[in-house]
């Protein structure tokens, strides 16, 4: 009987006002929450306890949730963003940054040992902080271009050669990160505007049988020929070689990395807008890049840490080869021409 | 007096029952299903707070996606009928016969389902890809696909029509012969007419999952073959193109919805007479019947067991030469090493708990959805069947987004680990449905009313008249829930979840990594959720009841 306007909304006011009290409380033990989200990728690890000792020093647990790969990642982040699912995304890639960004993802924060990490690893404005890089490469298989009877190759010129051919395997841009960064490689060393560009190389490649795989996985696990597959070459890490000795029962890496042709990815860590907890979130912001987590990131991730205070593991001192320039895109061009590279690099493979 | 009451009683009781049989189900599937599929799309389709046509239309007219549509279509219609055709002589076995092994063969057909796609994939190319052991490189054809899709979904043939074949009396197939029919006529004009709701049931089923083909077709496929699956996932994880993504969902609906109110059409709802005192299966007798049920039994060999034969060749051949173990103690040596590798005791509890959640849950709305698809009237049921059958023929990248953008409303279930095996239940319900429902319809209404004559109420009658004729259905349901539990990876990778790795997610991480040895940790991290997944299996079939005393 009480279900006149006027009785709906005092019961509604009432669940309001306790909606708003609830919040408030909910605000003023902001400065010590017990708990803080992380948001990242699936291939995010760290050794056992380095996580606790955040847990440690601060009071406050890190609880890890994982959202399929980066990409998945950032679109989960974005259609979020009303009523965030963390306070701190890690994994966003220099592909996906100024996505995010131009999303309005990030609240700044400019972490204290920021002066530590290169230069060219920084965002204007500190919305997100370097945490990891890595240079993604054509990896060989030494034996394999033995059988081949092939040089290993210098150049990515050297790839749309009769020597090489059959020999490339590389993942689909459009759905794998290693496939995007080396497109983006690609269009780096052959410029629009050349009169032999990026488009014209990957005619070439494709004249030259190239194998397209879905993801790094199947590349590297069904078609490298250190797997047992068919071909020598494919698109890979530079640390995919030291990994070959850590995870392999020889004492010599079985592959190496070409020194061409790299390009340099690297992930960021930043603190979502919207986050009730920014004091804590800075906290584990500058936990990421302290030396706990730096020390411990090549090897669990297979990539650098961007601190460069950092210790690299001996494995990764000695198997590693530094890649001479390797290609640092500005990510608002990436962010402008994403789409349209993939979409003119689907075109070619499938004509 | 008191029996005035009783009659009252018994009639709300039975109103109230039909609510909640309709009710349960609808309300589980609408907030799960529906309410997280709704907002996405909308979300998709109003970019700037305004729906646009422009998309939509910009959509329907390009070329590049009408191919994309077509060979959609036509690879699910190819692919089901190769799988009912090859699947339908190993189900007359298995209704039919008793031999060697029958119990563990039959558990070891929901192998496949289990398999993750890219350790499939290394088992086909070590097959059928170039320098493959048959020689035949069927690389970059689309023959690799169907293939691939016939191993697959060989057991949901296998499995629910078998259960049902064996129900027919074959006192029918004898009399026809008798009456001086051949061989193939008893099959046409008697077998196959009465077997059709299972056939179609099993087929729907085998299309679904075709029609959403997702890792198969990125694994196994080349750039010219990509399903609406494949490229709703492209646009929206690689371009954010949620606009595109959402109008090829929808479209993906709308398909798989037409596709499924002809196969309502089509199915006929036939009763079967199924004879209480039916004799059990029995060793192959005569020379014709070892002959033809060796034959049989070989294709299945040729069919599941040779990948899955050199999946553990390869585990069991580790990088340093030879035959041996240490693919298997590597699994335990990894974690140790470094924590982008799950613990594998972790990773098998953790499947384990969700595929039993999962199980239960897909068990009770599928069975509640069948009972009431049996009771309610023809036209209401046609139209339910349609939407409870929907989970399946929808995207998960894009039931995964719906959960994020939906599920924090009336509470925040967004990082709840109870997703997991929720979204496992959604695509394990249509099983249920499935095998149990033809079992239900045909419950003769006589058994039924008879049951309610003798005084029964409506809860007795279930459970001694229905639920031991359908017991043996619930039982196929629930060992598909459990191995879609099990083996399931796509969806569980779209939902925002704390850590709690799952098999098939630890052999991801493997997967994940260069070198040697987690390659070989994951093969044989596969083997093993292949026996426990058939060790569950066995438990749950053997719910199945004594074969002899319950018929």
């Amino acid at each position: 009987m009480n279900h006149t306007p006027h009785g709906r909304m005092t019961l509604l006011s009432v669940v309001m006002m306790t909606a708003l009290a609830l919040v408030a409380t909910a605000c003023s033990s902001e400065s010590t929450p017990d708990e803080i989200v992380l948001l990242t990728h699936d291939s995010f690890a760290l050794s056992e306890g380095v996580l606790e000792s955040f847990t440690e020093a601060t009071g406050i647990d890190v609880v890890v949730t994982t959202a399929g790969d980066a990409g998945t990642m950032v679109n989960q982040a974005i259609l979020t963003q009303d009523n965030p699912i963390a306070d701190v995304i890690f994994g966003v890639d220099n592909t996906f940054i100024s996505r995010a960004i131009a999303n309005d993802l990030f609240s700044p924060y400019r972490a204290t040992a920021i002066d530590l990490t290169d230069e060219s690893l920084r965002i204007p404005g500190d919305l997100a902080t370097p945490i990891t890089y890595g240079d993604v490469c054509i990896n060989y298989h030494i034996a394999g271009l033995a059988e081949a009877g092939v040089p290993v190759p210098v150049s990515l010129s050297d790839l749309t050669g009769d020597a090489y051919r059959s020999l490339l395997v590389v993942e689909d841009p459009a759905t794998s990160s290693p496939g995007l960064a080396f497109l983006m490689a690609t269009v780096q060393t052959f410029p629009e505007g050349d009169s032999y560009d990026w488009r014209d190389y990957w005619r070439d490649l494709f004249a030259n049988d190239l194998s397209v795989a879905s993801d790094w996985s199947e590349a590297y696990y069904s078609e490298f020929t250190q797997n047992g597959g068919q071909r020598p070459l494919v698109v890979s890490y530079a640390s995919s070689p030291p990994a070959e000795v850590f995870f392999g029962e020889s004492a010599e890496a079985p592959t190496g990395s070409m020194t061409n042709g790299c390009f340099r990815q690297v992930e960021y860590a930043g603190i979502l807008k919207g986050t009730d907890h920014q004091a804590a979130a800075e906290q584990l912001i500058d936990f990421l890049l302290s030396p706990t987590v730096q020390n411990d990131i090549p090897l669990n991730m297979f990539v650098y840490p961007a601190n460069s205070d950092a210790t690299l593991p001996d494995v990764f001192v000695e198997f590693t080869v530094f890649p001479d320039n390797p290609v640092i895109t500005d990510p608002d061009v990436i962010d402008e021409n994403r789409e349209r590279w993939i979409q003119e690099w689907t075109a070619i493979a499938r004509s | 007096m008191d029996s005035d009451r009783t009659v009252i009683t018994l009639q709300s009781a039975s109103r109230v029952g039909r609510i909640a049989l309709v009710g349960i189900p609808v309300a589980f599937l609408g907030y799960f299903f529906l309410y997280p599929l709704i907002s996405i799309t909308l979300r998709g389709l109003t970019p700037d707070g305004a729906f646009s046509f422009t998309v939509v239309a910009d959509v329907l007219s390009d070329p590049t996606l009408q191919k994309i549509a077509w060979f959609t279509l036509w690879q699910a219609l190819v692919s089901t009928l190769l799988t009912v055709v090859l699947g339908l002589p190993a189900a007359w076995v298995f209704a039919r016969f008793e031999f060697k092994g029958k119990r563990v063969l039959r558990a070891a057909t929901l192998v496949p389902f289990v398999l993750p796609t890219l350790v499939v994939a290394t088992a086909f190319l070590a097959l059928v890809g170039p320098q493959g052991i048959s020689g035949i490189d069927l690389t970059g054809t689309v023959w690799i696909i169907l293939i691939a899709h016939v191993f697959y979904n060989y057991a949901i043939v296998v499995r629910g029509v078998s259960t049902y074949w064996a129900r027919i009396d074959p006192g029918l197939e004898a009399a026809a012969r008798t009456l001086g029919a051949p061989t193939w006529r008893v099959f046409t004009s008697v077998t196959l007419p009465l077997l059709r709701p299972a056939i179609a049931s099993t087929a729907a089923l085998v299309f679904l999952f075709s029609f959403t083909s997702f890792g198969v077709v990125l694994l196994l496929g080349d750039l010219a073959y990509t399903t609406i699956e494949v490229e709703i996932w492209r646009q929206a994880t690689a371009f954010l193109r949620l606009d595109i993504a959402a109008t090829l969902a929808v479209l993906q609906i709308v398909g798989v919805g037409i596709v499924l109110i002809l196969y309502g059409r089509y199915q006929r709802r036939a009763t079967v007479r199924f004879r209480q005192d039916m004799a059990p299966p029995r060793r192959p007798v005569t020379a014709r019947e070892r002959v033809a049920v060796g034959a049989v039994l070989v294709s299945m060999i040729a069919i599941m067991g040779i990948p899955i034969g050199v999946l553990i060749l390869r585990s069991l051949s580790p990088i340093g030469g030879g035959l041996g173990f240490a693919n298997y103690t590597a699994l335990w040596s990894l974690p140790a090493e470094s924590a982008a590798f799950a613990d594998p005791i972790d990773a098998i509890s953790n499947s384990l708990r969700f595929a039993v959640v999962a199980t239960l849950v897909a068990v009770a709305i599928g069975v509640l959805a069948s009972a009431a698809l049996a009771y309610t009237s023809r036209r209401v049921a046609s139209a339910f069947d349609v939407f409870v059958m929907l989970p399946l023929g929808t995207s998960a990248v894009t039931i995964g987004f719906g959960f994020l953008v939906a599920l924090d409303w009336p509470i925040d279930l967004r990082a709840s680990l109870i997703l997991i095996p929720i979204a496992h239940a959604l695509v394990a319900i249509p099983f249920v449905v499935r095998s149990t429902s033809p079992t239900l319809a045909s419950v003769q209404h006589r058994l039924r009313e008879a049951a309610a004559t003798l005084g029964a109420n409506r809860w007795k009658t279930w459970w001694t008249v229905e639920f031991p004729l359908v017991r043996r259905a619930i039982v196929v349901g629930a060992a598909f829930a459990f191995a879609i539990s099990m083996g399931e990876f796509g969806a569980t990778a779209f939902i925002a979840r704390p850590s709690a790795p799952t098999i098939p997610i630890a052999i991801f991480k493997l997967l994940g990594r260069p070198g040697g040895t987690p390659f070989g940790a994951a093969l044989a991290l596969s083997v093993i959720l292949m026996l426990i997944t058939t060790a569950a299996i066995l438990i749950i079939d053997s719910a199945r009841g004594d074969q002899r005393g319950e018929l």
